[in-house]
């Protein structure tokens, strides 16, 4: 249905039920906003800032939540709006830190971009600010109140995505904060680390924790600093740099880590090929042997650290196996030391990954070999990765295209690239389990069921003469159906994915924010595309790639041959799984 | 157990004649009526019955006279009360002392005691009954039916007086008859806002939705207001039927009561009467046979001014932060867990069985145009008679204040009466006679709001009473959008430096944008309403803030950091009392010897000294 | 954190959060009725609440901060207020409140162990000339001297025995 509405006197037609944000945006107005930043998800209407007049209400309205209807008139630039949006933005600066040159969201700050817009004046208003809160003791995100403008974005996020959201705003008036209950540090609350609230907060408020110092330091003190990029990477970096999302940059990425200094970039889809054969093995051996079923992945550390504080019970069910990355690091400080004659304890890992949680799990006491190295020794984001290239004065776009590494683990298949979207793993799983018990490649390749991004797909298939049932999903809320039925003995499921982040690492914590008002050549609906663009470009990635299954990759062969011996051998275990632990959701 | 109408009109038939016999004498007994209203018991209403028990058992006459405790008698600055029947002869401001006196006199021996009746302040007239006292002359009561009559905690005179008897009309009507009775009274929101209370129920009735909801909105929270806390404490029933009439109007089955924690008298009456009338059958499924079920549930308010806004009490119901939500979707469309809601306030609700009681037609007969019924007020402040009041729209201010109020305490001059409570504004000498209703409230730049009606005097100064309100309304916004979170702090601070002598004239135009700023901007009705008093004030007294601003003086001189107390050395008497006052030890002197003088360095303004001079030696400037 | 809470105690509170199971949305019911019955609402029972409702201890905790009727902290049977207004500071209200700290064994805004004694520090309540004043459980003490606040606390305490 559309209803007639006319925008600074002209006429149009807009969806009916939208709001008037949105249909202006729809006929090409961006109406300066803080608060709301997608429909339906968050509703606040609590900045303030997105005022214009309307008629048939009283005085002006949010514009964010405000619905159209038929006839209405709507003024965006009638002086009595742009003076309310303008004291909305002034009162909020009088509140904030204002230390804006030094703030890492700068540049993709909303807020600092509507004082732009709407002419915020300086010293406005000035008077006391509410107490901060600052907290940085978690691996993978700082909070900092003294930035927060509590449009509670970073709440709705948590809860929409997880069902029981960690933060929440506390006290009231102007002594309002967001926190984890009892203000306690993220460290001691049930966070999951995944980093979504940061991907949504529109200031500096909620910041991934920087690892560039780490690599800075391993740089100078002469280690053999190797870099490994995570698959949904490629599909996201060329957003920081101009480039259309869904853009996959993969040549210009590795070309920019070589000038970077890295000694080695090789691709984590070499890990995943990796994981594929681990845990495939696992799956099968699990099934033969009358094993604990379903098996869940174990690729996201958000959804593990999610499995430990929720559903320790289910542990048994959660495969073993460690993360592609973590996979990848264990054979460079082994297979590839040993064969590159390097000692164990020079080598510096970095991976590149589109997660916050990585941060966390490459810090867990079970990531670490026997000689007490951690596997993986630093974690950047996407934006960290960014922010490196920027600040080296690389000009992006000029780069050539270069390939990553080629020795020991350059190989990768179509298979391993997948991962970076929901669904990936168990399509990888798939074709590798297709060819253990059919004895022959599935033509078809690829397995569309359990592509897209529904809250939960599921499929059956029959395989070797037996049936193999799996689900897939992501997002807490949306495990918990599938774990709550597990846990009551109704899974009918042999094998479930499960990705921490909604829709999967493509829309990782780690990865370029998107927000209308800084990505003015992306479509209108861009907030709900922006997932299904990024995903596309890692599918066109593993229809380019001749390899397509984790099993053909020689170099993964040759690395069973050479050092592993086989599939959950023991040496496997020793260095490419892991183990879990019930965890208390509070820890004081 | 009442199956029907019939059933229980019979038994009310004697329950008004128990309850006449009681006013009339009839039964041959002499009865004593003691207010129980909150000011009254706080002023020893339970010690006086006590004493009085004891002098009745004493002197032997406890077969001849009856103690009623009822509800508030509306002047509380009077209280504590006794009443006695069928002389209706009213004893005021009454100590445990005086009970003997009472008893022996007047229960004993007929013989009114003159000393404890009410006096006329300006004539020095000595009047008797209640109803011809000044007070009472010009009010009447609707919301308050019953109130100051009846014993609350006995709902067999709250239906001996009236009560059901609207429920039991509505539920002969058609439901659409019911909201079209609601409309033609022209009852208007009496929580503040005054939206037309016919059209609200109309909106919800229109809602096809198997589930939809009354919500009696409790949560009084002006500083100086208890006009809902009386109507839930003084006829329970009253209120439970107003809902009742909605629920059936609207087509809802469920009522919710949201009450304040902070008024457990209120809380604990409506919770007894709920289930005193589910027992009888008066609330429950299919009420008095006539196939419409309602069942009436309570919630507490757990300490939130904001919960009186619409939204956000919903949204407390249901177990969240009290933050407000944007509108649309109104409450009518979706409210309570999505379902249409209708949400009235309590002296709304408890006006709406007279309209079915009495007929509509009793309704309009007082009110205004466009105001229809009555207002009930707590009238506080400098006027003589501090106390609950209702009376008809229309009244004017003066009325009011002078007529009813009693006019300003200690012959001072009448400044401002502050209504609307912090969301309301200040009128002055000019709207005196300014009829009271909605739409002339707001016009006059205040607002009729729940019905906190504060007097001001020439001491009271406008810059500290806009102060006081900022403060509130700062402490008590919920902090969701930013111009109120943010708007109200920055407003305070400004006039905490006005107040103090630091303010600019640049902070006084800095405050009249942010003021406009919250009104236009903010996301619910406190924080548009929040910068109201600054607005009147200013509108009113501008120059009391320059005053403050560009002559660092409190022409009120309550502003201690623009004041200076001085002892004036030729009325020092050299007595000493005021540097014994001092807390500071800051006035010095030899007593007997030397005038004294106050070192101002050391000078917190604190007054002690003011007071304790019996000279008048010392004055502020 | 749940271990802190005794099992006793935690029956209790799952005891109060049945008696709304017929409700919708009885969050707020339960918390008042916690708040009531024990004096306070600490994390560890908004732990158990949170189990026993599905409600996230975020949202419960934003509740219990967000109503004024609600505290993290529990209150003493008596509760101590001195008043550190400018007339009662400059009249040693410091030193009155220094020596409760140091006799109950508690800073200000805390409880004792007991549960005894609440200890706070207040904005002027308008007694100046009592300086430096105390309220205990609202009785106004005034003038008082470092050297009767002993006797104070064990008047208290003795009547607390009393009571008992």
């Amino acid at each position: 249905m559309k209803v007639n509405i006319k925008i600074e006197g002209k006429d149009y037609q807009v969806e009916e039920g939208t709001t008037i944000l949105e249909a202006a945006r729809a006929c090409g107005y961006e109406i300066p906003s803080l608060c709301s930043y997608n429909h339906g998800e968050c509703s606040q209407g609590s900045c303030r800032v997105c005022l214009v007049e309307a008629t048939g209400a009283r005085g002006l309205v949010a514009s964010c939540v405000y619905p159209v209807a038929e006839g209405m008139e709507v003024k965006i630039s009638s002086p009595k709006a742009v003076a309310a949006r303008r004291t909305s933005v002034e009162l909020l600066l009088s509140n904030h830190s204002q230390n804006c040159q030094q703030c890492r969201k700068n540049g993709h700050c909303e807020l600092l971009y509507v004082a732009q817009l709407t002419g915020a004046r300086e010293g406005a208003f000035t008077g006391e600010k509410t107490e901060t809160h600052y907290d940085d003791l978690t691996p993978s995100i700082i909070r900092d109140s003294s930035k927060c403008i509590l449009c509670g974005r970073c709440i709705e996020r948590c809860k929409s995505a997880h069902g029981n959201g960690v933060l929440g705003f506390e006290r009231r008036g102007f002594k309002t904060f967001v926190a984890p209950a009892g203000n306690l540090s993220l460290d001691k609350s049930p966070c999951l680390m995944c980093g979504q609230c940061v991907s949504v907060c529109p200031t500096g408020a909620l910041l991934v924790k920087s690892e560039i110092g780490k690599v800075d330091a391993a740089m100078v003190s002469g280690k053999h600093v190797i870099v490994q990029t995570a698959p949904a990477v490629r599909a996201a970096l060329g957003e920081e740099f101009g480039y259309p999302i869904g853009t996959a940059v993969t040549g210009k990425m590795v070309a920019a880590l070589r000038r970077l200094g890295f000694e080695k970039v090789y691709d984590t889809d070499f890990g995943a090929d990796l994981t594929i054969m681990e845990e495939a093995t696992e799956l099968l051996h699990r099934i033969e042997s009358g094993g604990v079923l379903p098996m869940i992945t174990s690729c996201s550390p958000g959804w593990v650290n999610y499995a430990e504080t929720y559903y320790p019970d289910l542990l048994r069910h959660v495969s073993s196996c460690k993360s592609p990355h973590e996979m990848q690091g264990a054979i460079l400080k082994s297979y590839y030391a040993q064969q590159k004659g390097i000692d164990p304890a020079d080598i510096f890992v970095v991976s590149i990954m589109p997660c916050t949680a990585k941060k966390y799990e490459k810090d867990r006491p079970q990531m670490k070999n026997e000689a007490g190295l951690k596997d993986v020794d630093a974690v950047l984001t996407v934006t960290e990765l960014a922010e490196m290239i920027r600040r080296s004065g690389i000009l992006f776009k000029r780069l050539p295209d270069e390939e990553y590494d080629q020795d020991i683990m350059g190989e990768y298949s179509g298979a391993g690239t997948i991962f970076g979207v929901t669904g990936g793993v168990m399509e990888a799983a798939l074709r590798t389990a297709y060819f253990v018990l059919e004895g022959k490649e599935h033509e078809g390749i690829t397995f569309e069921q359990v592509r897209g991004f529904d809250d939960v797909k599921e499929a059956s298939f029959a395989l070797g003469g037996q049936t193999l049932n799996v689900a897939v999903t992501s997002g807490m809320r949306n495990a918990s159906k599938l774990l709550d039925d597990v846990r009551a003995g109704k899974s009918k499921y042999q094998f479930i994915e499960i990705m921490c982040c909604p829709g999967g690492c493509i829309n990782g914590g780690g990865m370029p924010i998107v927000r209308h008002a800084f990505l003015p050549d992306e479509d209108v609906d861009i907030v709900d595309t922006y997932r299904a663009k990024r995903a596309a470009a890692l599918y066109s990635e593993d229809e380019r790639n001749v390899l397509r299954q984790s099993h053909n990759n020689t170099q993964i062969q040759a690395l069973y041959k050479e050092f592993l011996g086989e599939p959950n051998s023991h040496l496997a275990h020793e260095l490419l799984h892991t183990s879990y632990k019930a965890r208390e959701p509070f820890r004081a | 157990m009442y199956r029907s109408a019939e059933e229980l009109q019979k038994s009310i038939a004697t329950y008004t004649r128990e309850l006449d016999e009681k006013f009339n004498g009839e039964d041959g007994k002499r009865y004593v009526m003691l207010c129980g209203g909150t000011g009254c018991m706080a002023a020893n209403s339970m010690g006086l019955k006590e004493k009085l028990e004891s002098y009745i058992e004493k002197y032997g006459i406890a077969d001849r006279v009856g103690i009623r405790m009822v509800g508030c008698f509306g002047m509380c600055s009077q209280g504590p009360f006794v009443r006695i029947f069928p002389e209706n002869t009213l004893y005021r401001l009454v100590k445990e002392e005086d009970i003997e006196e009472i008893v022996f006199d007047d229960l004993l021996n007929g013989k009114v005691v003159d000393r404890l009746v009410y006096e006329d302040p300006a004539t020095g007239e000595k009047i008797r009954k209640m109803e011809d006292i000044p007070f009472y002359k010009k009010q009447k009561r609707i919301a308050l039916h019953g109130c100051g009559v009846i014993d609350p905690n006995r709902i067999e005179e709250a239906l001996g007086c009236g009560g059901y008897q609207g429920l039991m009309k509505a539920l002969t009507m058609d439901r659409a008859d019911v909201i079209k009775a609601v409309l033609d009274s022209g009852l208007r929101g009496r929580g503040g806002g005054g939206f037309p209370t016919g059209r609200k129920w109309q909106f919800a009735y229109n809602q096809d939705s198997d589930e939809k909801y009354v919500v009696c909105n409790g949560d009084e929270g002006d500083p100086g207001a208890f006009m809902d806390r009386s109507a839930l404490e003084d006829n329970p029933l009253g209120v439970i039927e107003g809902m009742a009439i909605a629920g059936y109007a609207i087509g809802a089955r469920d009522g919710y009561f949201y009450i304040r924690a902070e008024y457990p008298r209120a809380v604990e009456r409506i919770k007894n009467t709920i289930a005193k009338a589910e027992e009888l059958g008066l609330l429950g499924d299919d009420i008095l046979g006539t196939g419409f079920s309602f069942h009436a549930h309570l919630r507490l308010g757990a300490g939130a001014f904001v919960c009186g806004e619409e939204t956000a009490l919903l949204n407390s119901i249901m177990g969240l932060r009290g933050m407000p939500r944007a509108r649309p979707p109104f409450p009518a469309v979706s409210g309570l867990w999505g379902k249409p809601t209708i949400v009235n306030n309590v002296e709304t609700l408890a006006s709406v069985p007279y309209i079915f009681r009495e007929g509509v037609e009793e309704f309009t007969k007082y009110g205004t145009e466009r105001s229809k019924g009555t207002k009930v007020f707590c009238l506080g402040g400098k006027v003589v008679n501090v106390g609950l009041v209702e009376i008809p729209m229309g009244t004017t201010l003066r009325e009011l204040i002078f007529d009813i109020g009693g006019g300003i305490q200690d012959g001072k001059r009448f400044k401002a009466i502050q209504t609307g409570g912090p969301s309301g504004g200040c009128l002055t000498e000019e709207d005196l006679d300014t009829p009271i209703d909605f739409d002339n409230m707001v016009a006059a730049g205040s607002m009729m709001g729940s019905g906190g009606a504060i007097v001001m005097d020439e001491d009271n100064c406008m810059v500290d009473v806009a102060k006081f309100y900022m403060g509130f309304i700062c402490d008590e916004s919920c902090g969701k959008c930013s111009p109120c979170r943010i708007g109200t702090k920055r407003m305070l601070e400004i006039l905490n430096r006005i107040t103090s002598g630091a303010g600019t004239m640049q902070d006084f135009d800095d405050l009249e944008e942010i003021a406009a700023a919250c009104k236009t901007n903010s996301l619910c009705a406190l924080g548009q309403t929040s910068a109201n008093p600054i607005l009147s004030t200013i509108a009113h007294f501008r120059d009391e803030y320059i005053a403050h601003i560009q002559d660092k003086k409190c022409p009120a001189k309550v502003c201690k950091d623009l004041i200076t107390y001085t002892i004036d050395p030729d009325k020092c008497r050299k007595c000493s009392m005021c540097s014994r006052a001092c807390p500071m030890e800051t006035i010095h002197g030899q007593p007997g010897k030397t005038v004294f003088e106050i070192d101002q360095s050391n000078c917190i303004k604190c007054g002690m000294c003011l007071a304790s001079c019996k000279f008048d030696a010392i004055s502020i400037d | 954190m749940v271990s802190k809470l005794n099992g006793a105690a935690e029956k209790q509170i799952v005891e109060i959060c049945d008696r709304y199971k017929g409700e919708k949305t009885p969050l707020i019911m339960i918390l008042s009725d916690i708040q009531r019955e024990y004096g306070y609402v600490p994390l560890e029972v908004q732990e158990i609440v949170s189990a026993k409702t599905g409600i996230s201890v975020a949202e419960i905790y934003g509740v219990v901060t967000f109503y004024s009727f609600f505290s993290l902290e529990p209150k003493g049977k008596n509760v101590i207020g001195c008043c550190l207004g400018t007339a009662c500071y400059v009249k040693g209200g410091q030193r009155i409140i220094d020596q409760f700290s140091e006799i109950l064994g508690i800073k200000p805004g805390q409880t004792t162990e007991d549960g005894l004694f609440t200890l706070d520090a207040l904005r002027c309540i308008g007694a100046c000339a009592a300086a430096p004043a105390v309220t205990i459980n609202g009785k106004i003490y005034a003038r008082v001297n470092v050297k009767d606040i002993p006797d104070i606390v064990a008047e208290y305490r003795e009547g607390a025995v009393a009571h008992v």
